[in-house]
């Protein structure tokens, strides 16, 4: 499937563009990468106690997969939910900059702030992605309209998979559902290297995983808020040294 | 599973809201706001986003060193093993998500298997 040439008729009404948003999911690898994550956030919901209700609301309200696994591993072993909303807190700043720099493709000097809340909420690493490869190919006036039919596509692909993964977590054997669960940590180890362009997201990354283990001797409640600090100023440090050097 | 376990009970709905949901539309909302007035590129957020990256490796980290549920069934040396597998074809596949993810997953079922 190929968008429309700019000036088509297809792009005469904002229907017709939610439509090509929503069929554009089906042009990108990251559909699938989507899908694989969410089947193993269903499954982690169920295995540590989650309803799937809550499951499906956190990725409805939320749609942030970092934060949602954060909370749910967070208040799954026992955090409080202070500990936990300080650490999906933190998790969600880098929303800030993506919000910022993807809203400008998407606005014409009539745009009111309050027709580009929903596209705001949308708003996460993948569409973010999809959205610096397919605006340029969508008429200005359209592409709110696109950027809604796209990311209620992904939003309905990651609901199916939530509800897939949370009845397959109860019902496969134990070495199948282990399978699943496995999924979350594989999906998002890979696809944090791969978004990871700049030396301080390395070892940002490097660090956090080996520094973990090591905070959470200490049992303090905030872990993963100290392993994360330390391993991110440290990056940040190395970041800091290279510029000074350069 | 019942229905009223699928729902669950409204008390985790409200954690869900307090710290899931506000947490993150706050800075959507802040970005929406404040669009147009902050460089991408400048040191504050560069330290945000390598904090923010660090998190996430830690609940990486956690969720293979402490596992939850059915995984906790897999034995540490197999955990451990698919993630290193997975990384090394990550790499060798030219940063390939999916050769990592599918690597990973195949080491641990093998291991699995041959453990009996």
């Amino acid at each position: 499937m190929a968008l429309p040439p700019l000036d088509s008729p297809q792009w005469n009404s904002p229907w017709l563009a939610f439509g090509w948003g929503l069929r554009s999911i089906t042009q990108t690898i990251l559909t699938i990468v989507l899908f694989v994550t969410y089947l193993g956030i269903g499954a982690l919901a169920h295995d540590t106690h989650f309803s799937l209700l809550w499951a499906l609301c956190s990725t409805l309200f939320v749609w942030a997969g970092p934060a949602q696994i954060i909370l749910i591993t967070t208040l799954g072993s026992g955090a409080t939910i202070i500990q936990s909303a300080i650490a999906v807190t933190v998790s969600a700043i880098r929303l800030f900059p993506m919000v910022v720099s993807v809203l400008p493709l998407m606005r014409t000097p009539t745009t009111k702030r309050r027709e580009l809340v929903f596209a705001a909420h949308l708003t996460a690493v993948t569409l973010w992605v999809e959205c610096h490869r397919f605006l340029p190919l969508v008429p200005r006036e359209r592409r709110i309209a696109f950027v809604h039919g796209l990311g209620c596509g992904l939003v309905s692909v990651c609901l199916v998979a939530n509800t897939v993964g949370y009845f397959l977590a109860a019902n496969l054997t134990q070495t199948l559902g282990a399978a699943i669960l496995l999924l979350t940590p594989l999906s998002f180890l890979f696809s944090t290297a791969r978004n990871s362009r700049e030396v301080a997201d390395v070892v940002a990354l490097v660090l956090g995983i080996f520094l973990y283990p090591l905070a959470a001797k200490m049992s303090s409640g905030v872990d993963i808020l100290v392993s994360g600090v330390v391993a991110g100023t440290i990056a940040y440090g190395v970041h800091w040294w290279r510029e000074v050097r350069a | 599973m019942s229905f009223a376990q699928a729902i669950g009970d409204w008390q985790a709905l409200v954690v869900l809201f307090v710290a899931g949901v506000v947490p993150n539309q706050i800075w959507r909302m802040l970005g929406l706001w404040f669009g147009g007035g902050i460089d991408e590129g400048s040191e504050l957020l560069v330290w945000v986003r390598a904090v923010a990256t660090a998190i996430l490796a830690g609940v990486i980290a956690q969720i293979v060193v402490e596992p939850p549920g059915a995984l906790a069934s897999v034995p540490d040396v197999l955990r451990y093993g698919a993630a290193a597998a997975g990384l090394v074809a990550f790499l060798l596949a030219r940063r390939s998500i999916f050769a990592g993810v599918v690597t990973g997953e195949v080491f641990m079922l093998a291991g699995k298997w041959w453990l009996g």
